[in-house]
């Protein structure tokens, strides 16, 4: 049924637009909370309730702090390179396993090239960073779909251990 | 949310009480390094207990006060990192090179005293 809801079709080189609508177009639990993503406080409001969803689902504190700090930097994506967007945060299960999924979307201009996004040291020694390959590491699962002048969707997963 | 900023003998302490957006971030480096000016302290601290989240944009510019203070003049310490938090900025990648950090304020307060008795700026 996870996988029903959460199709895996974000693929680095799927269309942005398709891959966003069909997150769009699943249905909608009371387990999913749509965080929109204009300014930097919103960075903060979108970790915490992150962060509060993964507390009731069980992780532990560390895991908590991972995934706040995954939801901070794609959040802070959005508001660098897109100025807006949002962040949509829910629950998903896979026959036991139950995660949290973190869905960062925006309309902006879009990441030229992908494969240099994700390299290490393209971030983060920079000052202005995508901070991708770091919260690759954070999470369990890493998908991403960007077109140019479209706009950015990042899925990321994280499964209760 | 504004951050406190301390005076304590020839230090200032600044202690964050609660997440931080980007704005307060800037204006505490802002207001720190003006501050050590104003009331010429020797050393700051920062204490970052009460931070469960520290992102790129919170570490680049701790990083960016203690490279400011230390222009200025000054020696500054980073301190409460919590265990969860360092776990995190080890994953990212993130490095706070070249800043002091100790463990608790009391850490951060003995760290400070023993670089003003090195060089010799105690007052």
């Amino acid at each position: 049924m996870g996988d029903d809801r959460h199709p895996r079709t974000l693929r680095t080189t799927a269309s942005h637009h398709a891959a966003r609508n069909r997150i769009e177009g699943r249905p909608e639990g009371n387990d999913t909370v749509r965080v929109p993503i204009k300014s930097d406080r919103d960075i903060i409001f979108a970790r915490q309730k992150g962060k509060e969803m993964a507390s009731k689902l069980g992780f532990s504190s560390t895991d908590l702090t991972l995934i706040a700090t995954s939801i901070s930097e794609l959040a802070r994506n959005i508001v660098l390179y897109a100025n807006t967007g949002e962040i949509i945060l829910g629950t998903v299960h896979q026959g036991e396993k139950r995660g949290l999924s973190v869905v960062a979307s925006d309309e902006g201009r879009g990441i030229p090239d992908i494969q240099r996004a994700l390299q290490d040291g393209f971030s983060t020694s920079h000052s202005l960073g995508l901070g991708l390959p770091g919260v690759r590491r954070l999470m369990d699962e890493f998908e991403i779909s960007s077109e140019i002048n479209r706009g950015t969707t990042v899925s990321v997963r994280k499964w209760v251990p | 949310m504004e951050v406190p900023i301390l005076k304590q003998g020839p230090y200032l302490i600044a202690s964050i009480q609660s997440a931080l957006s980007d704005e307060d971030l800037v204006q505490l480096r802002d207001a720190l390094v003006a501050q050590v000016g104003k009331l010429r302290s020797r050393g700051v601290i920062v204490d970052v207990t009460a931070l469960d989240v520290m992102d790129s944009f919170a570490t680049r510019t701790l990083r960016d006060i203690a490279h400011m203070i230390r222009l200025r003049g000054a020696e500054m310490v980073i301190v409460g990192i919590q265990p969860e938090v360092a776990f995190a900025l080890v994953r990212l990648g993130l490095k706070l090179e070249g800043v002091a950090t100790a463990l608790d304020l009391e850490e951060g307060i003995l760290y400070l005293n023993r670089k003003m008795t090195e060089s010799g700026k105690k007052r």
